[in-house]
């Protein structure tokens, strides 16, 4: 049987994979936009075990809201990525470092 | 959903309708005649402006809308009218800007248009989910500003910097929100917030989905340790959209903070109190002491900017009605001075390159004296020097945070200003006491100046006469 507690093991450990691809990844700025994604998944997979369990509707509302802003939010990103692709010619991280001080 | 709830969102619907025109409009206006499209959105702003004051909220009134989705009250009001008038300022001074950089295009004014949208819906949020939508509205439209100029190396990784850590922060809100969802079992903040006055809820998911929240909300502010975006995002920004980002988008600021840890979640008040002190102190300290040590102006100001959220969250975390007017009269105060000083940046940026290194000031006095005295008011309110409007707001913070009992941080906040006040007036040394290298004056069109002229008088005008303003943000709190 399953519980709250295994969908929200889940969803931790997602998230915490989001979070480390984030951080850990000095290769492709490619994968820091596939780790946002996961980790608004992670909360998504939260939000409909939290519903289910609550008997309360809300939270799937709420997920409809989050997919549609996440892909929003990739088409921003994917056009930001172009721009930088053009001016660059190189999507690595680590070339990501002109601004700093 | 009634008349008279959709009389309530009036000013949204208004600046909703009137971004989708000026989008439309924009594409039939041709080159020569962009500036069509400015005085469209100057017009948008002043009629929003007309409905919002129509029905003015007395204090301690609140309305509810679209199921508590939507509240309208007199803090949502002022801070409403604040960012209509800072954001036709802003239109004056980017529109010098962008006709020199060659960025003159409808997209800023539909982008900065969407943004404004996205800031009114979370100052009016009553609902986890019109808090979530807001916050996206003004952030997808920031990162894509901050790309403007296409062709800019700096623009582009700012923007792609922007974009993974806002989006991280905002990933990082919706966990914790799904959290406080689950702990209580609702996503209205009214709800929440009797829900945790009643006792309901997991005390482990509830202190979680706190620290997730607050995380958030520190990301958006800008506050140390999770400041990294801020001066990189100022750095490479053209100059006109930091201008807006330094100032709209802070008001914004306080408002999530304000609906989520107030209307929402007062009743953890003691968790997320000692949580917001030791961003504060960071803040404060970082912010100022790093802010030293650079050479660019629009970095030192994006360092300034962080330990001036420092204060702000001094007012914040008291917790009391005192204490959310201070932080209120404080966002506002900044947003007007940041305003006015990148406002100065812009007008001595010509021929094509920013005038973003801090020698560029050297002798501003002898170029053009009175600009060169607007900046010295706007630095020295910026610094926190009594009879300007910064100082009142740092004296109301830490007033404030004196109240609860926070006497160590309070007297960190005053060291911190002592600090900050050198590089401000460093520059102020450079512009009245060095020799220009260029002596050629600076001029910049005749409404630019008028504008910039209200703005540094305002910093003085407001500072003196503190009172008015100060009483407003009392009694959208009482």
């Amino acid at each position: 049987m399953l519980t709250l507690a295994h969908f929200l093991t889940l969803g931790a450990v997602l998230f915490c994979i989001g979070v480390a691809g984030i951080f850990l990844n000095r290769k492709n700025v490619l994968i820091l936009l596939m780790c946002i994604e996961l980790m608004l998944l992670a909360v998504n997979m939260n939000f409909v075990a939290f519903s289910r369990f609550l008997d309360n509707y809300d939270g799937q509302v709420f997920v409809f809201f989050i997919l549609t802003v996440a892909a929003a939010e990739a088409a921003i990103g994917l056009a930001i990525l172009v721009v930088l692709f053009r001016n660059r010619g190189s999507i690595d991280v680590e070339d990501l470092a002109d601004l700093k001080g | 959903m009634t008349i008279a709830e959709l009389q309530l969102a009036l000013p949204e619907i208004f600046v909703l309708s009137m971004t989708c025109v000026v989008l439309l409009a924009d594409l039939f206006i041709s080159d020569e005649r962009r500036g069509l499209t400015h005085l469209l959105a100057v017009l948008t702003l002043v009629f929003a402006t007309i409905l919002t004051l129509r029905v003015m909220l007395p204090p301690g009134e609140v309305l509810v809308a679209f199921s508590g989705t939507f509240v309208r009250d007199r803090f949502g009001d002022v801070l409403k009218v604040f960012s209509y008038i800072i954001l036709a300022g802003v239109y004056v001074y980017a529109k010098h800007y962008l006709r020199q950089f060659n960025l003159f295009k409808g997209e800023f004014y539909t982008l900065t248009l969407f943004a404004l949208l996205g800031v009114m819906v979370m100052i009016s949020a009553g609902n986890m989910i019109t808090v979530y939508l807001g916050l996206e509205l003004l952030a997808l439209s920031t990162y894509a500003l901050v790309a403007l100029d296409r062709d800019s190396r700096y623009g582009s990784e700012a923007a792609m910097k922007y974009f993974i850590l806002g989006s991280l922060a905002s990933g990082m809100l919706l966990y914790g929100m799904s959290l406080i969802y689950g702990a209580t079992g609702s996503l209205d903040l009214a709800a929440v917030s009797a829900a945790l006055g009643d006792g309901v809820g997991d005390s482990m998911l509830l202190t979680f989905g706190l620290v997730f929240v607050v995380i958030g909300i520190a990301f958006k502010l800008g506050a140390v340790p999770f400041h990294m975006w801020v001066p990189d995002v100022y750095h490479g920004a053209p100059l006109a959209i930091t201008l807006f980002i330094s100032s709209v988008p802070k008001l914004a600021g306080l408002a999530l903070a304000i609906r989520l840890l107030d209307n929402g979640l007062i009743g953890l008040h003691s968790d997320w109190q000692g949580m917001l002190v030791v961003l504060a102190a960071l803040s404060l300290v970082l912010g100022n002491v790093i802010a030293i040590a650079q050479t660019n102006i629009k970095r030192m100001l994006a360092y300034s900017t962080i330990s001036h959220m420092g204060f702000l969250l001094l007012g914040i975390l008291a917790g009391t009605p005192e204490g959310y007017a201070a932080a209120m009269f404080y966002a506002i105060a900044y947003a007007i001075t940041s305003a006015g000083a990148f406002a100065v940046v812009i007008m001595l940026s010509v021929d094509g390159r920013e005038a973003d290194q801090i020698e560029d000031y050297k002798g501003l006095a002898r170029r053009n004296p009175w600009q060169a005295f607007l900046m010295l008011m706007i630095l020295f309110s910026l610094a926190g020097i009594p009879v300007f409007l910064g100082f009142f707001a740092k004296w109301q913070v830490i007033a404030a945070a004196l109240q609860a009992g926070f006497v160590g941080l309070s007297v960190l906040a005053v060291l911190a200003a002592v600090a900050g006040a050198f590089y401000y007036l460093r520059i102020v040394k450079l512009m009245y006491f060095d020799e220009p290298d260029q002596e050629a004056p600076i001029s910049a069109p005749v409404d630019f100046r008028a504008v910039l002229t209200v703005n540094g008088l305002a910093v003085l005008g407001l500072g003196i006469f503190s009172g008015g303003l100060i009483s407003l943000c009392v009694s959208a709190f009482s």
